[in-house]
């Protein structure tokens, strides 16, 4: 085909045709057998695999997780026994991270506080994806007034800033348990997946494969848990591992505004609101339970961000 | 139009009853009775609770009690605090540190976090692009208190340059620093979002066919990206700002900031709960009312809706 | 047609003679994917010579559009030129700066993009945007750019184009948007005019406006054309000389009328069999048909014992008979007067007006054969189907499944129709559930009705993947690993799944290219003389009725404007609609040996698509199951 366009220039109007050596014909439509079948979210794995961000991600997390089950592996000292005597110590080597103004060791307290942030963290992340999922699944589902009611009160909620509702609850309650944490936390925090629920939901019932399923006989109870919410799953598995995140900044906000945990309970959160007058004198007080919440933090919202983008409708091969 | 500003309106009058109505009945009845839980563990008079009762209608049913406190909360007559003085008056003297701290923040998150938002979307993939995405991964990840510290050591121990403490009557100087630690989460947020419109709209077709009429990239990228991507980070600032008149509780406490958050935070440490519940009720009108700002700016600026039926 | 009148060129005097305004040498296209580099397009050659309409026609990914861009370097950002030349009025711009090559944009190389709906800017009012090309190319600034866009805009046939320029993209309907599109592409009077699938989204009607007007434009200005379409015979009518690429090759190249007629390569041939459009096919087709229909009401299943009720005599308020009778076999679906309405929201939300999408609609499908009904998009004709499948309740009329009114079937009753009526949708990509693999989605209609066994099921899996020409290993694999057809043939065999006696297809080819096209519509004839299915063919394109349907049902904003036996329509059309969609299939009137041709004159009066008020125009119709999701 290069020879017969360079050497003779072809007059214009020629009927020219390519040999057919050099442009073979394929059987229409073919079917391609080789590979192994690949699920989307076999695909998602794979590219999330592939991805650093996650790498790093995952390996921070389970170093978290490692931490928060076996923290008397990194520490023999006990995170709840203050000793005045022994207060304010500059890290050394008895207490490598120092002592508190009440005698703590902060490194006791620095890893065994990733237990209370991961558990509560975990579990409203749990609860509030199960009320958001669920109620924007249906909002979304049926539609109608219905919708118009549910989408109104999750605006109630949503006008209600997480944290200005615990100061509400806490007033009233007092020092709160882990437990009533996790349930303030979940009452408040899950508009964020009822919303992006909802409009998942929205987009997935319009789809043919969903009118075929109905046209096959399904109701609609079947639809919504066997076509609908399979595919709308995956913008809120995002939101709710960047909620783990967001929740354990809140329960650690809470406790450093004195409103969350009781002070005998060991929260980064306390600590670092208790280490805040340090700041002048002994800034390592401050410096080790704020770098482990931030790294804990990091890791979830990193995760969420790679989940993002390896879930990412438009990432798919369509 | 109207439809649509009469819509956001109608919608928004259940929300502003629901919301004051959750706040109202977790403040005054989630355990226990109001009155023994204000007045602790000191045991009060007849008369004294009787007195108490009456001044905040905990004698009415609580629907009743409800739309007296709304009421009150609408003509500014909040009652006296347990110092004595009006609350609405210790309000109002905390509330302009509290704005102009949300000002500074929402200037930074716009001016930076759009710029830099700017930067990554049209440069996506390059070096400064992952720079800036791994800065706001890392300033989403630290709270605002960590965040505040770490300004407080650097800025004002370190370097010297700015005063840790803001003190009474701030300036506007002064309030510089926990402005920009104020601002920090949503710059990062605003980054992102930013970069995502921008690097979404500049793969679209009507910007192709921007190119193909033979304007320049800057034309291109100046008429046909940024106006179109703005849009959503327009409407995330301005509902923004309600969430950040709320988020300055933490950041007043790190900084002693006399805002509306620090009276937040003394009225809790009082158990103060009439305080309590009048500044959360402020701060969800504020936020709803931004909200609503947004809703009708983004019918301002996107023709689809502006012209809708 | 008004193809010779506006080709202004001699045929003779542009060869060997003058130079070529665009000559592609060689041209490779590489883009880099996360699978590595991915050669788009490999040694094209092709010259446009000025006046000249030149098309380059193939099925997607055969990278005709990608070469087209590759001229004035509007290329997506991770394909770049690898290798060849592109020389424009003779000089080479294939490596020139972006400076240099903006200074081609718009007044040398204009553009006129595929998609109305995604090409204009919905921020910035019409006039605007083609104020903006004006001040890009140094033509006119300030006033006298206005008035020039209201000249260019009535030039390029917009009515009332000074109101029009100050208003938005979403005012205008699709045809709107395109002739906005082509006043912008020539508003600088380039040289060239690269038309990428000018009218592939709009219906045909408007198509042919469209492509009528622009030849004549084009041919006035002087504009040499470079037309991009994956439509042999639209390519064939509009310009002079075919450029036929497949799989980023050019494979062929002449004038359009000796390559229609004495196709070389074994591409082009088979291209112009199967393209529906193009006369070849058309004689067969209707002696194939009867025989296929024959077939099939031979195998047609008669369960006189699983009838939902025992027959009701055909009645008098029955559907207008159609033109041949068989007596022996009776209507498995009667549709008796069926009206929808929609309440459409007015200014005021309660104020709503009530918009009638299906106007008294009545028709009989027998069995063993197959009725399509062909109408442009807002025709109601999708809204038929959704009723006749009932997922959606009619406003009034009857549909009756074997004389019995499917209005009063529930629970039960109303499984046992949904296993006799089976759907197949037009949009590949979203009829299949990602998240299920092939068999999970083949066995699942069985699973529901609790057919068979694991293992009965696993075979029938397997035969039905045999009917529909797969082998059996895709069952293991997901949606997102098929083609557009191999989806659309699961999705047949999933329909198959339960021995429907009908399939409703709704737009079920319209999504694919030509030859899977072809490919799919022989298997659903198949399909129908060995299984005696009948089949509702709901479809916007006459040439595929043509191929597929016994009678035919031509619908125009809801009503049925003409019915009657395929042949009839065809050949004796009654109707003025009927006989401007004839006229307006693209390629109809070019003849080809061995085959007939459609010779519709097309009526007077235009297609009211230029006189709507964003809210008139027939693609302009707002669909009211996209609004049923959104509050």
């Amino acid at each position: 085909m290069r020879s017969d366009a360079q050497n003779s220039r072809r007059p214009r109007t020629e009927h020219w045709v390519a040999p057919l050596a050099e442009t073979p014909l394929q059987e229409v439509d073919a079917v391609d057998t080789t590979g192994t079948p690949r699920s989307l979210w076999a695909e998602a794995g794979r590219s999330l695999v592939r991805n650093p961000v996650f790498v790093i991600s995952a390996l921070l997390i389970l170093f978290v997780l490692f931490v928060a089950a076996f923290p008397q592996v990194f520490t023999s000292q006990d995170p709840g026994f203050g000793d005045l005597g022994r207060a304010n110590q500059p890290p050394g080597p008895e207490h490598p991270f120092g002592t508190s103004r009440q005698g703590y060791d902060i490194m006791a307290r620095t890893f065994w506080g990733a237990r209370t942030s991961v558990i509560i963290g975990f579990f409203a992340m749990i609860g509030s994806t199960l009320i958001g999922g669920t109620i924007g699944a249906l909002a979304g589902y049926i539609g109608g007034w219905f919708d118009e009611v549910i989408s109104r009160v999750t605006d109630i909620f949503f006008a209600v800033p997480m944290i200005l509702g615990a100061i509400v609850v806490a007033t009233r309650v007092g020092e709160m348990s882990m437990w009533t944490v996790i349930v303030v936390l979940s009452i408040f925090g899950w508009t964020n997946v009822a919303r992006i629920m909802r409009g998942a939901v929205i987009s997935t019932k319009s789809q043919d494969y969903v009118t075929s399923s109905v046209a096959l006989g399904a109701g609609s109870g079947t639809v919504l848990l066997k076509h609908v919410i399979p595919n709308a799953i995956a913008p809120v598995i995002v939101t709710a591992t960047v909620n783990l995140g967001v929740f354990i900044v809140a329960e650690a906000t809470l406790s450093f505004l004195g409103v969350g945990l009781p002070t005998s309970a060991v929260s980064w959160g306390g600590d670092i609101s208790d280490a805040r007058d340090a700041l002048r004198t002994q800034p390592s007080m401050l410096f080790y339970p704020s770098v482990a919440l931030a790294i804990t933090v990091l890791s979830f919202i990193m995760l969420g961000d790679a989940v993002r983008d390896a879930l990412d409708p438009k990432a798919r091969k369509r | 139009m109207l439809w649509y500003i009469g819509r956001r309106l109608l919608q928004m009058i259940p929300v502003f009853l629901g919301a004051t109505l959750i706040v109202y009945l977790l403040a005054f009845y989630t355990s226990g009775d109001p009155i023994l839980t204000l007045a602790g563990d000191k045991p009060i008079s007849p008369a004294v609770e009787q007195r108490l009762r009456e001044q905040y209608n905990l004698d009415q049913p609580v629907l009743i009690q409800w739309l007296l406190y709304l009421k009150s909360v609408l003509t500014f007559d909040l009652g006296v605090g347990f110092n004595g003085r009006p609350l609405w008056d210790q309000i109002a003297a905390a509330f302009p540190t509290t704005f102009r701290l949300a000002i500074i923040a929402v200037v930074v998150e716009t001016v930076f976090g759009v710029a830099a938002g700017m930067i990554s979307g049209l440069r996506k993939g390059k070096l400064i692009d992952t720079t800036l995405l791994m800065l706001s991964l890392l300033l989403i990840a630290t709270p605002t208190f960590v965040l505040g510290f770490l300004a407080q050591f650097v800025f004002g121990l370190q370097l010297g340059i700015a005063p840790i403490n803001v003190g009474r009557d701030p300036s506007w100087q002064n309030l510089m620093l926990p402005g920009f630690v104020l601002g920090g989460v949503s710059f990062a947020y605003v980054l992102r979002l930013t970069r995502t419109s921008i690097a979404e709209t500049a793969g679209a077709d009507h910007v192709r066919t921007a190119t193909a009429k033979g304007l320049s990239r800057g034309g291109v990228v100046s008429k046909h990206v940024l106006r179109n991507s703005l849009i959503p980070v327009v409407t995330f600032i301005g509902a923004d700002l309600g969430a950040l008149m709320g988020g300055a509780i933490v950041t007043e406490r790190v900084f002693n900031v006399p805002g509306i958050g620090t009276l937040l935070f003394n009225s809790i440490n009082a158990g103060e709960a009439p305080m309590i519940v009048s500044l959360v009720t402020l701060l969800v009108i504020i936020f709803l009312l931004s909200n609503l700002v947004v809703d009708l700016l983004y019918g301002v600026l996107d023709p689809r809706i502006r012209y809708a039926k | 047609m008004t193809t010779t009148s506006v080709n202004p060129t001699p045929s003779a005097s542009p060869a060997g003679s003058a130079q070529p305004l665009l000559e592609i040498k060689d041209l490779e296209i590489t883009f880099t994917t996360s699978n590595g580099p991915v050669k788009g397009v490999r040694s094209a050659n092709l010259e446009v010579y000025p006046r000249e309409t030149v098309a380059i026609v193939g099925e997607s990914g055969s990278g005709k559009s990608t070469t087209a861009m590759a001229i004035a370097h509007l290329l997506a950002e991770n394909g770049s030129i690898t290798g060849g030349q592109i020389l424009f009025e003779g000089r080479d711009i294939t490596h020139v700066s972006e400076k240099e090559i903006r200074v081609l944009r718009g007044d040398q190389v204009g553009l006129v993009p595929q998609d109305p709906m995604s090409n204009l800017n919905p921020m910035w009012k019409v006039g605007a945007q083609i104020r903006e090309t004006l001040a890009a190319n140094g033509i006119a600034k300030g006033a006298e750019a206005r008035k020039r866009t209201v000249q260019l805009l009535e030039e390029a046939g917009l009515s009332d184009a000074e109101r029009r320029a100050e208003q938005f993209p979403h005012e205008f309907s699709g045809g709107m948007k395109q002739r906005a599109l082509i006043a912008m592409g020539l508003a600088a009077r380039p040289k060239l005019l690269v038309a990428d699938e000018p009218t592939s989204a709009l219906d045909v009607t408007v198509q042919q406006q469209i492509l009528d007007h622009l030849d004549h434009l084009t041919g006035e200005l002087g504009v040499a054309v470079l037309l991009i379409t994956h439509d042999l015979g639209l390519a064939a009518e509009r310009a002079r000389h075919l450029v036929v690429m497949y799989k980023g090759q050019v494979v062929e190249s002449g004038p359009a009328l000796q390559l229609l007629q004495d196709p070389q390569h074994p591409y082009t041939k088979r291209l112009i069999s199967a393209a529906p459009s193009l006369a070849s096919r058309r004689l067969v087709s209707s002696s194939q048909r009867a025989e296929i229909r024959e077939q099939a009401q031979e195998n047609a299943p008669v369960h006189a014992e699983d009838r939902l009720t025992s027959p009701v005599p055909v009645s008098d308020t029955m559907a207008p008979e159609f033109g041949y009778a068989e007596p022996d076999t009776d209507a498995v679906i009667e549709v008796q007067s069926l009206t929808k309405s929609f309440p459409i929201r007015g200014k005021v939300p309660w104020r709503s007006t009530p918009f009638l999408a299906v106007d008294d609609v009545s028709f009989a499908l027998r069995r063993g054969t197959t009725t399509a009904i062909v109408g442009e998009s807002g025709s109601g004709k999708s809204t038929v189907a959704q009723m006749v499948l009932k997922l959606l309740e009619p406003t009034s009329g009857r549909v009756l499944f074997e004389g019995e009114d499917v209005a009063d079937l529930r629970g039960g009753r109303l499984k046992a129709l949904r296993r006799r009526v089976q759907p197949i949708f037009q949009n590949p990509y979203g009829t299949l559930d990602p998240m299920y693999s092939i068999f999970r989605t083949i066995e699942e209609p069985m699973r529901l009705h609790g057919i068979g066994d694991p293992k009965s099921r696993e075979a029938k899996v397997r035969d039905l993947l045999d009917k529909v020409a797969l082998p059996a290993a895709m069952m293991r694999r997901y949606p997102n690993e098929l083609s557009g057809g191999q989806r659309q043939r699961v999705a047949i065999a999933r329909a198959l799944a339960l021995d429907p006696e009908v399939v409703i297809c709704d737009e079920a080819v319209s999504a694919l290219d030509v030859l899977v096209q072809a490919q799919v519509l022989e298997l659903l004839n198949d399909l129908q003389a060995e299984l005696g299915l009948s089949y509702l063919f709901i479809t916007h394109d006459l040439a595929v009725v043509r191929q597929i349907a016994d009678h035919t049902l031509v619908m125009e904003k809801g009503k049925v404007v003409e019915q009657g036996t395929t042949d009839d329509v065809f050949h004796a059309p009654q109707q003025d609609y009927t006989k401007r969609l004839l006229a307006a299939i693209p390629g109809g009137s070019i003849p080809l040996a061995g085959s007939e041709t459609i010779d519709v004159e097309a009526p007077e009066g235009l297609a009211d698509e230029t006189g709507g008020e964003g809210d008139g125009g027939p693609d302009d119709i707002i669909d009211p199951f996209a609004q049923a999701g959104h509050v």
